[in-house]
């Protein structure tokens, strides 16, 4: 398990990884949203927690396909269902590795974005606590729709239309927690809601991942 | 422990392909499967690796003893030679992986990324992978393909060894390796749905 999520690591800084793939993506929504909808302070502020979740969200969903298909089209994935790893492990380390190199860099970028769009001081605290609490999530549901379309030539549109409903709830949850900071408000209860829907994506997601990559392998 | 296939029927897409399929695989034993392209050689051994639910029948002993080795070998180009062996060494918690490197001579590519090997070499590494799985079961599928004759006779002594040492082998292989192995020939099990008229439309 270490080694295979070490391997996915290196894979992933090496040239051609597509580490950082999201991240610039993220950089470029929130840098050209000011240009999109003029510079009053006062609007930006308000859009602010939102722009920042929905580009996260976005980021994410970005480098999604590319979580089982390496491994499916050089023959890796057939190799590591027939290792003593365990299937549903095997995908719940893919999105570990997916989240530390998509999710975690947006966690950590999104206070520094947040000054661009004027998101009030109030509001970086519930910022960074609703996406650490929320892209692990993102991570995982995304591993379940790569191991649905995993067969699929060019199958990055499917997975995007069959992983953006499962998003809704986290964005909906994530977003609230973050502007009811940003105004000041208690964040308790979207926050935990928050922390309850990624804890039952994780609880759960790995067995369906790993039952409809048995069938796929087929 | 013998690894016995009692009455296998194999289906790809729902549809059966070989029926009725019979062999033991007894330590230090190796079984050739012969057959022309089509004829469900793939699918077979995919079924004994437990890539496929079997249709009907009984595979024993092969659970969690298989070293599965196919067309494609698995290999990350970014990774170099040590890098990608040492990974399923470690998965699979098998042996070091120099005996590996001398048996495939790969020793003097070792620190070389596996996207810049030629084919063949990266055939060598692909099958130098089983030795470090440490598993007594290889599943083999072609497993010469881009070979050249001096490599194809490295890896027949490293099948050799592997048998002396109580290990089996499983090979789908149109040339000869010089083994002293049993031959099956999967045509005659060939199930009859196959000649059914028009059996790609029930396939797709």
């Amino acid at each position: 398990m270490r080694a295979l999520l070490l391997r996915d690591l290196q894979l992933a800084l090496r040239a051609g990884g597509g580490f950082g793939l999201g991240l610039a993506f993220f950089l470029i929504v929130v840098v050209l949203v000011p240009f999109s909808v003029g510079p009053a302070a006062a609007l930006l502020a308000r859009i602010a927690p939102g722009v920042l979740w929905l580009g996260a969200l976005l980021a994410c969903l970005l480098s999604l396909d590319r979580l089982l298909a390496v491994d499916w089209e050089d023959g890796a994935l057939d190799l590591l269902a027939t290792s003593p790893l365990p299937l549903e492990g095997v995908v719940a380390i893919k999105a570990v590795a997916h989240w530390i190199t998509t999710g975690l860099p947006l966690v950590l970028v999104a206070p520094v974005l947040g000054v661009l769009l004027n998101l009030p001081v109030a509001g970086y605290g519930p910022l960074v606590v609703s996406l650490a609490l929320g892209t692990p999530a993102l991570s995982m549901i995304g591993a379940f729709g790569a191991a649905l379309t995993v067969g699929i030539k060019r199958g990055g549109l499917l997975l995007s239309l069959l992983v953006l409903p499962l998003y809704v709830p986290t964005l909906i949850f994530g977003a609230e927690a973050a502007r009811r900071g940003a105004e000041g408000l208690e964040t308790g209860t979207p926050l935990l809601l928050l922390a309850g829907i990624t804890g039952c994506v994780l609880a759960l997601m790995p067995f369906a991942a790993a039952a409809v990559l048995r069938v796929n392998l087929r | 422990m013998d690894v016995t296939v009692t009455d296998l029927t194999v289906a790809r897409g729902g549809l059966a392909i070989l029926a009725g399929v019979n062999f033991t695989l007894s330590p230090g034993a190796a079984l050739v499967l012969r057959g022309p392209n089509g004829s469900g050689k793939t699918t077979l051994l995919r079924t004994v690796a437990g890539l496929q639910p079997l249709m009907a029948g009984e595979i024993s002993g092969a659970e969690d003893r298989i070293a599965y080795a196919a067309h494609a070998d698995g290999l990350k180009a970014a990774l170099s030679v040590t890098e990608n062996l040492g990974f399923w060494a470690s998965v699979f918690a098998g042996p070091s992986i120099d005996a590996a490197l001398d048996a495939f001579d790969l020793r003097a590519l070792a620190s070389r990324r596996a996207g810049h090997l030629s084919a063949g070499q990266k055939r060598r590494l692909g099958l130098a992978r089983l030795m470090v799985t440490g598993r007594p079961v290889w599943v083999l599928d072609e497993p010469t393909v881009s070979l050249d004759a001096a490599s194809v006779a490295m890896f027949a002594t490293a099948v050799r060894a592997h048998l002396a040492a109580g290990g089996m082998a499983l090979i789908a292989t149109h040339i000869d390796l010089g083994l002293e192995a049993d031959v099956l020939d999967v045509t005659p099990f060939r199930a009859l749905a196959m000649d059914v008229q028009g059996a790609d439309e029930a396939f797709l």
